[in-house]
């Protein structure tokens, strides 16, 4: 564990973090590329690689033209081949070009050859909405690919996962698709010095609590933890869980916490119907109906394509209000 | 010698129809020869030969529909002897008994008979997995979870309560029998407590009392309406500090109050008996439960004005649960003083209730709704409690009525001294 | 019957023997088939089959340019090159049947033949999806620096698709070691390709990417290696990708389950005179270099190696139910 003394901490955006696993996984791992949309000379999009591309070099920072299916495929193919790229998308809409290589080549190689050809394929790309950027660029999807068999799903929330899950999934024999929110990259946060890689399996408490279970991920899970600070003042103590995998989902971690407070929230920037919400919301009712005190809540995005408009923005995905007053309902006690 | 079978042509075919045949018997075939048409559901198409031979007989006719794999056809191998046509298509007969096996004959359970809605319990998993453990009966609970469902803290309080009673407590069967006439006995006495779960015995009870009531008592009403602001305000910032468990329902600082406003204007906390006005010393505010198999009962808080608002709320779950549970104490069904009724919470603006003799006074509690209300020449929007008297005009005026209800309302101006 | 013959100056006796081996894995090839069909009706294979009959020369001429170390990527008409490239008749029918022996477990059947031994990378039956994995292999190779080829074979219908343009575009943009061989069979399922292309001259398409492009007659199996060889010498000397157009015609359906209703007898009847076993066969004669005893000791063996891969697959055995969710991710991971 890294210690958590102030002097050895220090304060990075989640931007930052990301490109110092970027960075490090370059230097460790020479098999190691980065490809995919201006990710070399124009930095990345989100300006996760700016200047690596004068570290690694072209062969290794390699702009890609804008045909996702033909990257995501040439990703496949170089992974197959014994490199470990690292594919970026720019956003999880943009991914939808490259479906079918993630669905029917990444997720399926391993189990078509019979355990033969697995794909070690890392491939990133930014979800989620809050910016302003409407309904072909705000979407958060991550739970749409969960569904899928073959590949793990990670969505990194903290700054110590956008540091140290890289790593760990470029060690995975098996495609991993890291989601990272966009809407995080500005985050400030703090970072043990030595920070490194993390495990990409288990879901984590966040923050321990008697009356309620809040389980989310990605930046909803920023949400939960601000919606909890709230309600505590209240005397309301929510216990909040960052999913962090989607894919596999550690259903022991959050199973224990809701037999624990009894009652489960789901807050899931995904929409609902079909959502992962809903895959958690099931695993709640199998595992541990008896312990429930209240049927189980979800908060999730609107059923519309993202809006423009800030306010209608704002009101199409799950906000700290929406968590904290749908708790004080679910946890009164009378009638 | 071979088979020429109704051959498979797609993973969804089960069955094709010969449309032609394109050999005869006697004649010579090639591997890989058409030699038939078969029309399945998509088309017709042509079947080819997989051995070499002389066609020796056909099974099967144009026109006529069979299963994948019956044999149609049979093909004499050139090292084969000439044969007897022996093989009918038997093919086909076993086929048709594969595609159709005789479907056992699933017996249906006798239906259940339907749950009336009455009898179901909205409790949650746990609330009910708790109550199983404990030996509760989930129907002899309040609800106060989610959607008006039992929760496990509904149960938890049951069973601290059963605790608390000890076993020394007597069930309520073993309740000494009391007179009819005893102070206080609108509800039915003991020996009938037994009887609660008999809602024709209740009924008639409930019927002695209220007929005697109205034949005896000279009821005057007045009521008023009460800003419910400030109180609701200070009910709120109360159970921001305080655990879900302990939280303050709405009625305890209006119980409160009621026990203040008494002390004030005691001539309305008594009794009369033998032609005289008797107010007691003891404030037991008897609270009206209505008993989920019909009926109701008002056991008392004793000593409601000693109580501080949690004790309070703790000594009304504590009545209730075991009002409903059928586990009262004798001086609870005995020693109210006055009596409250709440019919707010089932959305009822103002009561005008009926004393329970020999009591002289019965406090209505209505439904907190916002209303439009002037004060200082302004117009704005408050919650709104009309609060009402119903007094026994043997025992008091108009006047001691009016004098309470007008303390009641200031009491409530003033929650944080409650 | 084309102006390309075998390039070499070979010994007369070489020449002899190098001819009747590729008459040899035609015919293997046809017998394999033939094998497939009877099996199908038979309700031995079952799911979709699709049949080589016709195009032999192809896989035939193409896999002679490859060796053991380049890779291999084919889509699910990929019977014969499984066969040619290497993998047993007995394993390839014990996929189809299903069985756990088979080259993929029994996990792809007939459209996932897979092998790891051979570099035989699928088995790829989304048209298309193969030639962006094919570039990704070909970049792993070229990062690496090994002089490998990667041959990617699809039919003509998959030029339609964008990730065609998409890994042309990549492949010569990165001068990627890639062998494109485009099968024109002139029918995409049941449409023409003048049905579906605007400009029907596949060669121009390949051009239009800078990509070195050729047009061979696929019945005739030394034009077909011939050209082959040329263009994967090139590949391998780093001059980038090359395209190969092979015109060919399928014998049979599309799929067992295909009245044809598409194309007309006479057509079919008319392109059956151009078999390229049987053609090839009256040429060798003509030139006297194949005798009826050889065609007959050729057929003999094919047949018995047939027979016998048959009695293999019946004899293999089915994987337990129990190991249903294997290989769906590695099992070499820790966890």
């Amino acid at each position: 564990m890294s210690p958590s003394s102030p002097e050895t901490m220090r304060r990075l955006t989640y931007r930052d973090a990301v490109r110092e696993a970027l960075a490090e996984a370059m230097r460790k791992d020479e098999r190691v590329f980065l490809m995919g949309e201006d990710v070399g000379r124009y930095g990345g999009c989100f300006a996760a690689s700016k200047r690596l591309l004068e570290e690694f070099g072209p062969e290794r920072i390699r702009d890609t033209p804008l045909s996702e299916s033909g990257f995501v495929g040439a990703g496949i193919g170089a992974a197959l081949g014994g490199m470990r790229p690292i594919v970026e998308i720019m956003t999880v809409n943009f991914s939808l070009l490259a479906a079918d290589q993630i669905m029917n080549t990444a997720a399926t190689y391993l189990h078509m050859s019979g355990g033969q050809f697995n794909v070690p394929l890392v491939i990133r790309m930014a979800t989620g909405g809050g910016r302003q950027l409407a309904a072909q660029h705000s979407h958060c999807l991550d739970g749409w690919y969960a569904h899928i068999p073959g590949i793990r799903v990670v969505s990194p929330a903290t700054h110590e996962d956008a540091r140290g899950m890289l790593w760990t999934a470029l060690q995975d024999p098996d495609p991993v698709l890291i989601f990272e929110h966009s809407g995080l990259y500005n985050l400030e946060g703090e970072l043990a010095a030595d920070a490194g890689p993390v495990d990409i399996d288990r879901a984590k408490l966040c923050r321990p609590g008697r009356d309620i279970s809040i389980i989310s991920y990605s930046a909803s899970l920023i949400k939960a933890l601000e919606a909890a600070e709230i309600l505590s003042a209240e005397g309301i103590e929510a216990e909040v869980i960052d999913l962090r995998s989607l894919r596999p989902l550690d259903e022991a971690t959050f199973l224990s916490s809701v037999s624990r407070t009894h009652r489960a929230l789901i807050v899931d920037e995904g929409w609902r119907s079909g959502s992962i919400s809903a895959e958690i919301s099931a695993r709640i009712m199998e595992g541990v109906f008896f312990d429930l005190d209240a049927p189980v809540e979800r908060l999730c995005s609107a059923e519309v394509p993202m809006p423009y408009a800030k306010h209608m923005e704002a009101a199409a995905l799950p906000q700290v209000d929406n968590i904290v007053e749908l708790i004080r309902i679910m946890v009164k006690t009378h009638g | 010698m071979g088979e020429f079978r109704m051959p498979s042509l797609g993973a969804d075919m089960e069955s094709g129809t010969l449309l032609e045949w394109r050999v005869k018997p006697g004649d010579r075939v090639k591997r890989r020869d058409i030699i038939a048409v078969v029309d399945t559901d998509k088309a017709a198409i042509e079947v080819e030969v997989y051995e070499d031979g002389v066609v020796e007989e056909l099974l099967v006719k144009p026109g006529e529909k069979v299963p994948v794999g019956t044999v149609m056809a049979i093909i004499r191998s050139d090292a084969d002897q000439p044969r007897e046509a022996e093989t009918k298509a038997v093919g086909a007969e076993q086929a048709t008994t594969e595609a159709a096996p005789p479907r056992a004959q699933k017996k249906e359970p006798p239906a259940p008979p339907p749950e009336s809605p009455a009898e179901r319990v909205k409790a949650s998993p746990y609330a009910r997995r708790l109550a199983a453990e404990h030996g509760i009966d989930l129907k002899t609970l309040v609800p106060s979870g989610p959607h008006e469902s039992i929760c496990a803290a509904d149960v938890k309080q049951a069973v601290e309560a059963a605790k608390a009673a000890g076993p020394e407590e007597p069930p309520p069967v073993a309740a000494p029998p009391r007179a009819e006439e005893a102070p206080a006995a609108a509800a039915p006495a003991p020996e009938e407590v037994s009887g609660w779960k008999d809602p024709e015995a209740m009924r008639r009870a409930i019927a002695k009392a209220m007929a005697r009531s109205k034949r005896e008592i000279p009821h005057y009403y007045l009521q008023t309406r009460v800003d419910m602001r400030r109180t609701l305000g200070w009910l709120e910032s109360e159970n921001r500090r305080r655990s879900i468990k302990d939280r303050l329902l709405p009625v305890v600082p209006l119980l409160k109050a009621v026990a203040m406003s008494l002390q004030e204007v005691p001539e309305l906390n008594g009794y009369w008996i033998d032609d005289r006005h008797q107010p007691q010393e003891a404030i037991n505010i008897g609270i009206a439960i209505s008993l989920r198999q019909g009926g109701l009962i008002a056991p008392a808080i004793l000593d409601a004005d000693l109580l501080g608002v949690d004790e309070l709320m703790a000594a009304l779950r504590d009545l209730i649960t075991r009002t409903r549970d059928g586990r009262l104490k004798s001086a609870e069904m005995t020693a109210a003083t006055i009596t409250v009724t709440n019919l707010g919470d089932l959305g009822v603006e103002s009561v005008f209730g009926v004393i329970y003799p020999p009591q002289v006074a019965l406090v209505g509690i209505g439904k907190t709704m916002e209303q439009p209300w002037a004060e200082n020449g302004l117009l704005g929007v408050r919650p709104v409690m009309t609060a009402s008297l119903s007094g026994d005009h043997r025992a008091t005026d108009g006047l001691q009525g009016a004098r309470f209800l007008d303390t009641l309302n200031r009491r409530l101006q003033e929650p944080s001294k409650l | 019957m084309n102006a390309q013959r075998t390039p070499k100056k070979k010994t007369p006796k070489a020449e002899r023997d190098h001819v009747l081996h590729l008459l040899k894995n035609m015919i293997r090839i046809r017998r394999l088939e033939e094998a497939c069909a009877e099996l199908y009706s038979a309700m031995k294979i079952r799911g979709f089959l699709h049949l080589y009959d016709g195009q032999e020369a192809v896989a035939v001429g193409v896999m002679e340019a490859l060796t053991a170390e380049d890779a291999v990527v084919a889509t699910y008409r990929e019977h014969g090159h499984a066969l040619i490239r290497g993998i047993s008749a007995g394993s390839i029918l014990a996929e189809m049947f299903g069985k756990q022996e088979g080259c993929s477990r029994g996990r792809g059947g007939s459209m996932h033949l897979f092998d790891a031994k051979t570099r035989f990378y699928g088995g790829n039956a989304i048209v298309g999806g193969g030639l962006p994995i094919a570039v990704g292999l070909a970049l792993a190779d070229q990062m690496q620096q090994r002089p490998r080829v990667t041959g990617c074979f699809f039919g003509e219908g998959a030029v339609a698709e964008g990730e065609f343009h998409e890994s042309m575009n990549l492949a010569s943009l990165w001068k990627l070691p890639v062998l494109f061989v485009c099968e024109n069979n002139l029918y995409a399922m049941g449409t023409a390709l003048k049905l579906s292309e605007s400009v029907t001259d596949l060669v121009r398409k390949a051009s239009s990417y800078d990509v070195a492009a050729a047009s061979v007659d696929g019945m005739d199996v030394l034009a077909v290696e011939a050209a082959a060889q040329k263009a994967a010498a090139a590949v391998r000397s780093g001059k980038g990708p090359h395209f190969l157009e092979c015109r060919t015609y399928r014998f049979r359906a599309h799929s067992m389950f295909d009245p044809e209703l598409y194309r007309d007898k006479a057509e079919v009847e008319d392109w059956k005179k151009r078999c390229p076993i049987e053609a090839f066969s009256k040429t060798l004669k003509t030139e006297g270099l194949l005798t009826d005893k050889d065609r007959q000791k050729i057929e003999g063996e094919a047949a018995k190696e047939i027979k016998e891969a048959v009695a293999f697959a019946e004899a293999c055995t089915w994987e337990p139910v129990e190991d249903l969710t294997r290989f769906v991710t590695s099992e070499r991971r820790s966890e």
